[in-house]
């Protein structure tokens, strides 16, 4: 693999050891599919890293993995800043929003903190922020089925935000959703990661998803799930709707549309 | 873009939901009237012909009583019947509240390890398939108290449905919200508590009027097989002494007590699921389209 060269890109980001770190990481599912081959890779504190690749690269799998859902079967994934274990370290966003049908939009973001015990009232205070964080305050009392499909993403969001994580990890949260809300939510995700201080990994099949988001796009191929690429996306924060129709902008999706086409002939040529 | 991007989200989605409220008769919503006044409806009819019936064929009342007679006979033997019905139900609902904590425990229980749900359920069916109607006399006979075998009776046959679906509605949450839990190292029982029994709700609701039913079938079959022996006085051993003293109308009334008691049996575990699942379940809502 090629080292990582964009480690101290903002100035003021401390230069230390990576948020998690994955060596020589395979996974076999047990209908024996190799999922993932000899992964290496480091993420970095505050970093936004996309995971791009087509369906069935393992990018799913992999994301699985550095959340903790599942062991691989060979190598290490290591969180050396971490090494407490804290159970709030962590946060996870699925495809669909997952949440409990039977509990208002603000219960469900309460979730994590019941588990951890904390105070109802705290619970509820925090649970109320991450609300407001992600603009839902009017629905608080609002069950899931009468919140339309982006708004339930958004309390899924504000539920994985609750906790303060340092890594969001998210699996194509927002594939599911319509290219204008996609848009908005974009946004949103960025000034909440601006405003913040996690890292996030974040999975996708769309290029233009990816150079919008990130500053680092991981490319990865199929059969076995690899990574082929590391592209590193130059274009300053914040990022707007303005950069969405830049030429720079234009200039890094071809650049990832290239890393992802050669990623399809590996396909080709392994398959 | 402005400087508060967050507040300005808030402002674009920030209005609140708006609830409409139907229009209420009498304290119903308008549409549910016709789900009461249609079947009340086809009731009067059908007893308004019974009694046409029997009035025009001149039947016997110790063949076919009509309507008219056996709502009298009810009301002279009140005394006696409701004391009997009270003792069925007390049966019946005693049978279906030890159907529920046995049924939901032992669901519980099953669900913890998928080796203990293998060793188990075959019993439990094998509970469930064989007929009351058969065991009960030994019941009775190793039993000495009537009231407490007529209970185990009803119990047997109120106790499965309970026990399948909710076995099946705890095994039944949303897997990402299973992996969500495991990423916030939820406790098994928090699991439980938060994620399993809420799912499994729906489920439970569905088999628990299923077993309301039955408890009552169970409880008035177990009566009949205790018969007269029995101390206890029931609507069956009504049924069974109006027949042997050919009181047809007074069996007819008993009847139709059982009956009654059946319907709002059901339609108290239909309240009661629709309170526990309005706000979300698919079942309890209307399709909007």
């Amino acid at each position: 693999m090629t080292a990582f060269a964009n480690a101290a890109k903002l100035p003021e980001r401390p230069a230390i050891r990576p948020v998690v770190s994955c060596r020589g990481v395979a996974k076999v599912f047990s209908n024996g599919t190799l999922a993932l081959q000899n992964v290496d890779l480091d993420i970095k504190h505050h970093q936004f890293v996309s995971l791009l690749g087509p369906s069935g690269c393992g990018k799913s799998t992999l994301l699985r993995l550095i959340a903790g859902l599942g062991e691989p079967s060979a190598g290490e994934i290591d969180w050396p800043a971490d090494r407490e274990g804290d159970a709030h370290a962590l946060s996870f966003v699925f495809q669909e929003p997952t949440l409990m049908p039977w509990a208002s939009a603000i219960k469900n973001v309460m979730l994590p903190l019941k588990i951890a015990r904390m105070s109802a009232d705290e619970a509820r205070g925090r649970a109320a922020d991450a609300l407001r964080l992600v603009g839902l305050s009017a629905f608080e009392n609002s069950y899931p089925r009468e919140l339309s499909g982006g708004m339930k993403m958004r309390v899924s969001i504000a539920r994985a935000m609750v906790t303060r994580p340092q890594v969001l990890l998210m699996d194509e949260p927002f594939a599911a959703l319509d290219e204008i809300t996609r848009f908005k939510l974009n946004n949103d995700l960025l000034r909440l990661w601006q405003d913040s201080n996690f890292t996030v990994v974040f999975v996708t099949h769309s290029v233009f998803e990816s150079v919008f988001l990130s500053e680092r796009i991981v490319v990865m191929a199929a059969r076995p799930g690899r990574i082929i690429e590391d592209i590193e996306v130059a274009a300053p924060y914040p990022r707007d709707n303005e950069y969405r129709t830049s030429p720079l902008y234009n200039e890094h999706c071809r650049s990832a549309s290239a890393a992802l086409e050669s990623a399809m002939a590996h396909h080709a040529h392994h398959g | 873009m402005t400087t508060t991007p967050l507040a300005q989200v808030a402002e674009q989605d920030g209005t609140a939901p708006v609830f409409l409220r139907e229009k209420t008769i009498l304290g119903l919503p308008a549409s549910a009237w016709p789900k009461i006044l249609m079947p009340l409806a086809v009731g009067l009819l059908s007893l308004g012909a019974w009694e046409m019936v029997v009035r025009i064929n001149q039947i016997p009342h110790y063949i076919l009583p009509g309507p008219i007679l056996i709502a009298t006979t009810m009301w002279q033997d009140w005394g006696t019947l409701s004391g009997s019905l009270w003792i069925t139900l007390s049966i019946s609902l005693a049978a279906l509240a030890v159907a529920v904590v046995a049924g939901v425990a032992l669901a519980i229980l099953f669900a913890q390890s998928k080796w203990v749900e293998l060793s188990f359920f075959p019993y439990a069916v094998i509970l469930q398939v064989t007929p009351v109607v058969a065991i009960a006399p030994l019941i009775i006979i190793w039993v000495d108290n009537v009231q407490l075998s007529l209970l185990i009776c009803a119990w047997i046959v109120a106790f499965f449905p309970i026990l399948s679906n909710t076995t099946l509605g705890l095994n039944s949450a949303d897997h990402n919200l299973l992996n969500l839990f495991q990423l916030y190292r939820a406790s098994r029982f928090q699991t439980l508590l938060y994620l399993r029994l809420p799912a499994a709700t729906p489920y439970f609701l569905a088999g628990l009027k299923i077993s309301g039913g039955l408890s009552l079938i169970g409880a008035v079959v177990a009566e009949f097989v205790a018969g007269t022996g029995g101390s206890a006085s029931g609507l069956a051993y009504r049924i069974l002494e109006s027949g042997y003293q050919l009181r047809i109308p007074r069996m007819f009334a008993a009847l139709f007590m059982i009956s009654i008691s059946g319907i709002v049996i059901f339609l108290c575990l239909s309240f009661l699921s629709h309170l526990v699942l309005r706000r979300w379940h698919e079942s309890a809502l209307k399709r909007e389209n």
